[in-house]
């Protein structure tokens, strides 16, 4: 077993909510601080606070690369920050291994009105590298960045992902033991993404323990050697990756709206009265199926019929087609009938979404019925991307 | 061959472990403060790392600060120079009426506001050193200490200046017998050595108190809004512009600026125990505000981005 680098025990932090409430406490902890009582309050929260990261545990060792995953205000900035020692827990423990390099927010300690190559020395020093070892990665640097003449422009005239490509060159060549990276990735063009990647997988190589915060599941599925998954400040360790990310994406079942929504159910001459639907869950490679129970008082000839799945996946997987795709007619008559409708084999693999079903009149004069449902795709075991493919596997 | 390699492989792996082990980090909810000296350990070691990013700080801010302005150095020494012109103007007039000065009263009113003015930048700096350093300080790790050590490179590049003309304007008065000289001729004895000595001594006491500030400063923008008032206040009762009387001596600033300014206009120093006791007293200040300044770090920066 490789040493470990980062060691997390029991860790809570606490926020305030009301901001004069926190300049207060500010000043109560100052002061306990001073006087040297341990503990901010034995953890016990005060008037307006609540938890943003709450008993925490992890580790992470040499050659290991945690990805860090949750919903926006789940704490995974605040983790990090207090890894860093930027800010201090206010329960448990943290032991970190090594020099640390960290990207909690690229471009800090840039000044706008410098150049980059004299942005590039101060940043160096803010990161812990002597002049002399910034001397030997300087051209590493350039040439990673690829900022080529924009090097001796003010950085003020720099694009956000340029700042992000100085940003990670430096944080990458002081040669870190640990390295944090919080969403950095999220602003650079996919070239320097590639790179950036790349970069990572040769310093997991070397031995350096990466905690990678990202909203790109397929990055973190693609290096993640495990993930924690954090909600509400507390946090799920998985090992498995598939499983982590599997997690994170229920998470978001409850976004928008999870209810049947009817906007429009027939006229005066046809009603739609109800909608069967033999399941809402289905695994990739099953088929949806609905029936649109109608009672008509006058034919409809040549109707549309019009489907659209969305999904949840950051890269939304999207699907819409009415009958006329496939050439079919649909003549709705006069009498109560029911209209089936069935989607072979869905290949959505890991997310939540819905289904669209209208239903027109010829040429698409009168909308007849609308309706939207949630759907939920389950997610196949060790499969993390966002559709699922059929392959056969034979040992011969 | 071979057996050597490994060898030196070994060792180099050892030594690297050694490094490691003196690499370990452990933050808990507990006061640094209740570890002596390991936390005076960690500040004479930070404040040793945090020079070399001190001085880029210092470089930065200055070349930044000179770069967008018109009138660039001037900007260095044009307040005292108002200040100066104004006093001349409201005594020669007899707006006020102030009683005679051993010098010549323009010499001492500029004088005094020339140091005054690097004495109040150095108050100034610790705490627009730490709020213009927010973003960083929220997001990288770095010693703090920087901070406050580029803020005092800054102030003794922009005293430098001062000083400069200062001398400047002594040595034109000395050549240019002026009527406003009142017969007076500059002419610096052995104190000039101790001059620079007395201006760091200043500079070090401005720096003590602006650190006590700054920990408050940085949760109640109050702190920074009123201390000009306070600092013009401050002068008024510092032999600066007025001359000498009895309340100033109550004034702990009064011995440094005036044992200063007795130093460079060739006086005799007469108030130099009480000199020593404001400076050693300065020192223990220091010390003690520089400790209260690293562990109200974590807690200001968690309350900086909340």
């Amino acid at each position: 077993m490789s040493e470990t680098l980062i060691t997390v025990e029991d860790v809570s932090k606490k926020f305030c909510r009301n901001l004069k409430r926190s300049l207060w406490y500010g000043m109560k902890d100052l002061g306990s601080e001073i006087i040297g009582r341990s503990g901010h309050n034995d953890g016990k929260l005060r008037k307006y606070e609540f938890y943003a990261v709450q008993d925490v545990s992890f580790q992470v060792r040499r050659g290991e690369f945690l990805g860090l995953i949750g919903r926006n205000g789940a704490g995974k900035t605040t983790l990090l920050r207090m890894l860093n020692g930027l800010i201090k827990p206010d329960k448990g423990r943290i032991e970190m291994q090594g020099r640390v390099g960290a990207l909690i927010a690229l471009g800090a300690g840039f000044n706008p009105i410098l150049t980059g190559r004299e942005n590039i020395y101060v940043n160096a020093a803010v990161l812990g590298l002597s002049k002399k070892e910034v001397d030997n990665k300087f051209d590493e640097i350039i040439e990673f960045a690829e900022l080529g003449e924009f090097i001796d422009a003010p950085v003020q005239s720099y694009s956000s992902g340029m700042a992000v490509r100085l940003g990670f060159a430096v944080t990458t060549a002081m040669e870190p033991d640990i390295l944090l990276l919080d969403e950095v990735l999220a602003v650079g063009d996919e070239g320097f993404q590639k790179k950036c990647f790349n970069r990572m997988g040769e310093l997991i190589k070397r031995g350096v323990a990466i905690l990678f915060v990202s909203h790109n599941m397929h990055a973190i599925a693609s290096f993640s050697s495990k993930v924690v998954v954090m909600a509400d400040g507390r946090h799920r360790e998985y090992n498995d990756v598939s499983a982590g990310i599997k997690e994170y994406r229920r998470r978001f079942a409850n976004n928008g709206n999870r209810e049947v929504e009817r906007f429009c159910s027939g006229n005066d001459f046809i009603t739609f009265h109800d909608i069967e639907i033999r399941t809402k869950a289905l695994r990739p490679g099953d088929s949806f199926e609905a029936n649109l129970l109608y009672d008509a008082k006058i034919d409809y000839l040549d109707a549309e019929v019009d489907l659209v799945i969305r999904t949840s996946h950051e890269v939304s997987y999207h699907f819409q087609a009415t009958n006329k795709a496939y050439k079919k007619v649909i003549d709705l008559k006069k009498e109560r009938k029911s209209l089936y409708i069935r989607i072979k084999d869905i290949r959505v693999n890991n997310a939540t979404g819905d289904i669209h079903i209208a239903v027109w009149s010829h040429h698409r004069e009168e909308l007849l019925f609308w309706c939207r449902m949630p759907l939920e795709f389950y997610g196949v075991d060790h499969a993390t991307g966002n559709t699922f493919l059929n392959v056969s596997f034979e040992v011969r | 061959m071979d057996c050597e390699c490994n060898e030196t492989s070994w060792r180099k792996d050892l030594l690297k472990n050694c490094i490691r082990n003196s690499n370990k980090i452990v933050y808990t909810p507990k006061s640094s403060i209740r570890h002596p000296v390991r936390m005076l350990y960690d500040m004479s070691k930070d404040l040793f790392a945090g020079r070399e990013l001190a001085w880029r700080l210092a470089v930065r801010d200055i070349s930044a600060q000179y770069r967008q302005t018109a009138l660039g150095l001037l900007w260095a020494f044009i307040l005292p120079i108002a200040n100066t012109i104004i006093w001349i103007f409201l005594s020669s007039y007899g707006i006020v009426n102030l009683r005679d000065t051993d010098l010549p009263y323009p010499i001492y009113v500029f004088s005094g506001t020339m140091i005054w003015a690097i004495f109040m930048d150095a108050v100034n700096a610790p705490l627009q050193q730490t709020m213009a350093s927010k973003q960083m300080l929220a997001k990288i790790n770095f010693p703090r200490e920087a901070l406050v050590l580029s803020g005092i490179y800054q102030t003794l590049f922009n005293g430098t200046i001062k000083v400069v003309l200062l001398f400047m304007v002594l040595l034109l008065s000395a050549l240019v017998p002026l009527k406003i000289n009142q017969g007076w001729v500059f002419s610096p004895g052995w104190g000039l050595i101790c001059f620079p000595f007395g201006i760091l001594l200043l500079v070090l006491a401005g720096t003590a108190f602006g650190l006590l500030l700054t920990p408050v400063g940085i949760l109640y923008t109050d702190i920074g809004k009123s201390l000009p008032l306070f600092m013009q206040f401050l002068m008024y009762l510092t032999p600066v512009v007025f001359p000498m009387v009895d309340i100033f001596k109550f004034n702990p600033v009064t011995p440094l600026i005036l044992t200063t300014r007795d130093w460079l206009t060739g006086t005799t120093p007469e108030y130099l125990g009480y000199f020593m006791i404001v400076n050693s007293f300065v020192i223990v200040l220091l010390l003690a505000v520089w400790i209260i300044y690293r562990v109200a770090m974590p807690i200001l920066i968690e309350r900086m981005s909340a």
